[in-house]
């Protein structure tokens, strides 16, 4: 993902984030988000995944590594999950990626979890908003991101 | 210490004698003073061979699963086990070690029937790099130890030192001394005496303290000096994976290059690997060629793994690693849902 041009103080700058929607509920409720017309920024790249389960911190490094500015990785509420318990082994790995994460020096606002069920297509809008607005208020990635030499 | 080397040989050589087992693993001397080498005892004869000292850093629990497997009569994947009980192992176990033989029990790496465990309590053992600073990276030609001291011999030197000053910093924070599964308990000179140096997670609590770009200039600085050369993982017992993350190509989680961006993220992904598993054995500090202490990062996901879940690793067969369990109340005030969408603001 190459960086888009921007000049020394970020104006112009749009933030690029990662998202990781669960297949049953959160990749619906985006696109119940998108059939009741709210508005949301355009800032995401969905990636549709079978289950926030699915979501190891290979993918999340991956997509910091590969330029991302932010990550968000969503999922069905506690106890929805399609596989039973895919998203409660997510939540006990994503607390302790969360808090390394930040004990190394990433910062917060990087990387966001969520539930979003199948029906809340509003508050996926409202999600997006918020994650973008945090990422847009940190500015460009500038740790983990693989610079490939300039030629 | 001799003393109770000598135990430990009789221990050995009276379990592979008895037919018991058919391997014990120990270690040997190793060809430079202050280092030790893992070894194999497969004859009662063997055993003449064994060592114990406060040297032994690596850990043994490493080479558990391989040696039991070359005991099994040979088989393609899809044959079933051979009837009948298989050979068994004989392993030293520290409280560390035995920890770590918990998780491959629990991770279904071993069989528990298969193993003899010869536990050692309240070991604590030795930082070689201490040594050398101490006496000023001067030449070591011999190393003696007594019961609470060493005596560094070089050319036209001789000092003594008190163990507790070079012990290694995961030795001087540690808690669990005591083997949590063993078959024969035998206790370490000095045992009794041993008491956490340092509080436990205090150099933890130290860079937490620092801002978040002092944190990121720790870290990047810690590593740099990284060679990739992957000691740490082969030393870990937890590692046993047939291919490790950093060797796929499709996709290519850590790349080859000499990128700073690779080595951050192969001492992340390592780190995260070992969360809820890491018994802060210290084996991959020890093994590392340049000195680099990525123990701080798996002592920080262990500090976590007791702050949010309240498990610590290995330390009952009962209770499984935390991320390989869950609870419905676990916390998820991280989560940024909670917040966006709590009932208060509704």
């Amino acid at each position: 993902m190459a960086s888009n041009k921007k000049d020394k103080n970020n104006v112009g700058w749009q933030p690029k984030i990662v998202a990781f929607l669960c297949n049953w509920c959160s990749y619906a409720g985006a696109d119940l988000a998108g059939i009741s017309r709210f508005q949301y920024p355009p800032n995401i790249r969905v990636v549709r995944v079978p289950c926030s389960g699915r979501v190891s911190a290979n993918l999340i490094l991956d997509a910091l590594k590969s330029g991302a500015d932010g990550v968000l990785v969503s999922g069905c509420h506690p106890g929805d999950c399609h596989y039973i318990s895919g998203n409660l082994y997510a939540r006990r790995r994503f607390a302790i990626l969360k808090s390394f994460l930040e004990f190394i020096g990433i910062e917060p606002d990087r990387i966001h979890f969520a539930w979003i069920s199948a029906s809340e297509g509003e508050q996926f809008a409202k999600l997006v908003t918020e994650v973008t607005k945090r990422v847009k208020a940190l500015g460009p990635a500038t740790k983990l991101v693989k610079r490939l030499p300039e030629v | 210490m001799k003393a109770f080397s000598e135990r430990i040989k009789e221990e050995a050589k009276r379990l592979l004698e008895q037919k018991e087992v058919e391997a014990f693993i120990g270690f040997s001397k190793g060809s430079l003073p202050m280092t030790t080498r893992p070894f194999v005892a497969r004859t009662p004869e063997d055993t003449e061979k064994l060592v114990f000292n406060s040297f032994c850093v690596m850990n043994l629990a490493r080479y558990l699963p391989e040696v039991l497997k070359s005991l099994e009569p040979q088989r393609k994947p899809q044959d079933p086990l051979p009837k009948g009980p298989l050979p068994k192992v004989g392993i030293l176990a520290t409280g560390c070690w035995s920890r770590n033989i918990v998780v491959q029990i629990q991770e279904n790496q071993i069989d528990r029937d298969r193993v003899v465990i010869v536990g050692i309590k309240g070991a604590g053992m030795i930082d070689k790099r201490k040594v050398f600073a101490h006496v000023g990276e001067k030449e070591i030609s011999a190393v003696e130890e007594k019961e609470d001291k060493i005596i560094v011999k070089g050319p036209e030197y001789e000092v003594k030192i008190a163990k507790e000053d070079v012990l290694r910093d995961n030795c001087q924070v540690c808690v669990h001394f005591d083997p949590v599964i063993y078959d024969i308990l035998l206790e370490a000179p000095g045992a009794h005496e041993r008491e956490p140096k340092i509080e436990r997670f205090k150099q933890i609590e130290e860079i937490e303290a620092l801002s978040i770009n002092e944190r990121w200039a720790w870290f990047t600085k810690e590593i740099e000096n990284c060679i990739r050369c992957y000691a740490c993982r082969n030393a870990c017992p937890l590692c046993y994976c047939p291919t490790c993350f950093v060797d796929d190509s499709r996709p290519q989680w850590v790349g080859k290059s000499i990128d700073p961006t690779d080595t951050q993220i192969f001492h992340i992904l390592r780190a995260f690997h070992m969360a809820g598993r890491c018994t802060d054995c210290g084996a991959c500090e020890s093994a590392c060629p340049m000195g680099i202490k990525m123990r701080l990062l798996t002592k920080k996901i262990e500090k976590d793994c007791l702050n949010f879940f309240d498990t610590e690793a290995g330390l009952s067969i009962d209770v499984m690693p935390a991320l390989s369990t869950y609870k419905p109340d676990d916390p998820q005030d991280f989560f940024i849902t909670e917040k966006l969408f709590s009932k208060d603001s509704k």
